[in-house]
């Protein structure tokens, strides 16, 4: 039987990738996708609880579906704008290695 | 909702998401991401959540992903994966990893409801795309225009990057 941990660990497991990710990969492309994994296991967990907490009627409370939709839509714009100003810096640059880019490293 | 399912696709997802990171290739990273959205869209239907599910194949594995690609060969990144790696921020990284699951792990333990498997659906519950729907455009009118605004802003926004010279 599935229950709603074994939905919140694989989340949290995910969730656990794409930080490492953003932690241990030096190239911006790469922690750009890790950032996209952290935002969908947020979306699973949401579904999960959705499913979970069953209204009156005994149906999945679909507020959290609409709440991940929102989410979705902004993800994407998101991917739009910082794909664009990855290659603003490319052509400014000529890198996506975060190692080359600390102009405002202390 | 069968649990073999539930592991199979839970797997397919999280064994792509892994291989995401751990590619030197971004091109091979972009795919594994594709594989994983994919996994994550079936965990979403097992859920019950259609409507869901479709947009994340849509949105996620279709648009999203062509984006990704697109920018890596418009780049044309290979020279990165010759780099050396820092072993002191690669041991902290990971470190700093292992902590935060231990600590999400131990959470979950605690939650009593965690252990409760979900209770079924009655028989008419098929129309999820029918009920966000009204959701949207009822209770969530006003956010969802305010979305529509935020994509035109974003547009535009991509188009003043995009430009040559900035002013």
């Amino acid at each position: 039987m599935v229950t709603l941990g074994d939905y919140l660990f694989v989340s949290g497991v995910l969730f656990t990738i794409g930080f490492a990710g953003v932690l241990l990969r030096r190239n911006l492309i790469i922690i750009f996708m890790s950032l996209e994994l952290m935002l969908n296991a947020a979306n699973l967990s949401l579904v999960a609880f959705s499913r979970f907490r069953l209204d009156s009627l005994g149906l999945p409370n679909y507020h959290g579906q609409v709440f991940v939709f929102f989410i979705i839509t902004v993800a994407a714009a998101e991917v739009a704008v910082g794909l664009a100003i990855i290659v603003a810096l490319y052509r400014l640059r000529r890198t996506t290695h975060i190692e080359d880019i600390n102009s405002l490293k202390f | 909702m069968s649990p073999l399912f539930f592991w199979i696709a839970s797997a397919l997802m999280l064994i792509f998401g892994a291989a995401v990171i751990i590619n030197r290739n971004p091109v091979a990273s972009a795919l594994s991401l594709v594989v994983s959205f994919l996994g994550l869209a079936a965990l979403f239907m097992s859920l019950d959540a259609f409507f869901i599910g479709i947009i994340q194949v849509l949105v996620y594995a279709g648009a999203v992903m062509v984006l990704f690609l697109f920018i890596i060969m418009l780049l044309d990144l290979r020279a990165e994966e010759r780099r050396r790696i820092n072993i002191g921020a690669f041991a902290g990284g990971v470190a700093v990893a292992i902590v935060f699951f231990a600590q999400l792990y131990l959470v979950i333990g605690q939650l009593r409801t965690a252990k409760l498997p979900f209770a079924a659906l009655p028989a008419t519950s098929g129309d999820d795309v029918h009920r966000v729907g009204l959701l949207l455009f009822g209770n969530y009118n006003l956010p969802f225009q305010i979305i529509g605004v935020l994509i035109l802003v974003a547009t535009v926004g991509v188009i003043v990057l995009s430009k040559r010279e900035l002013r």
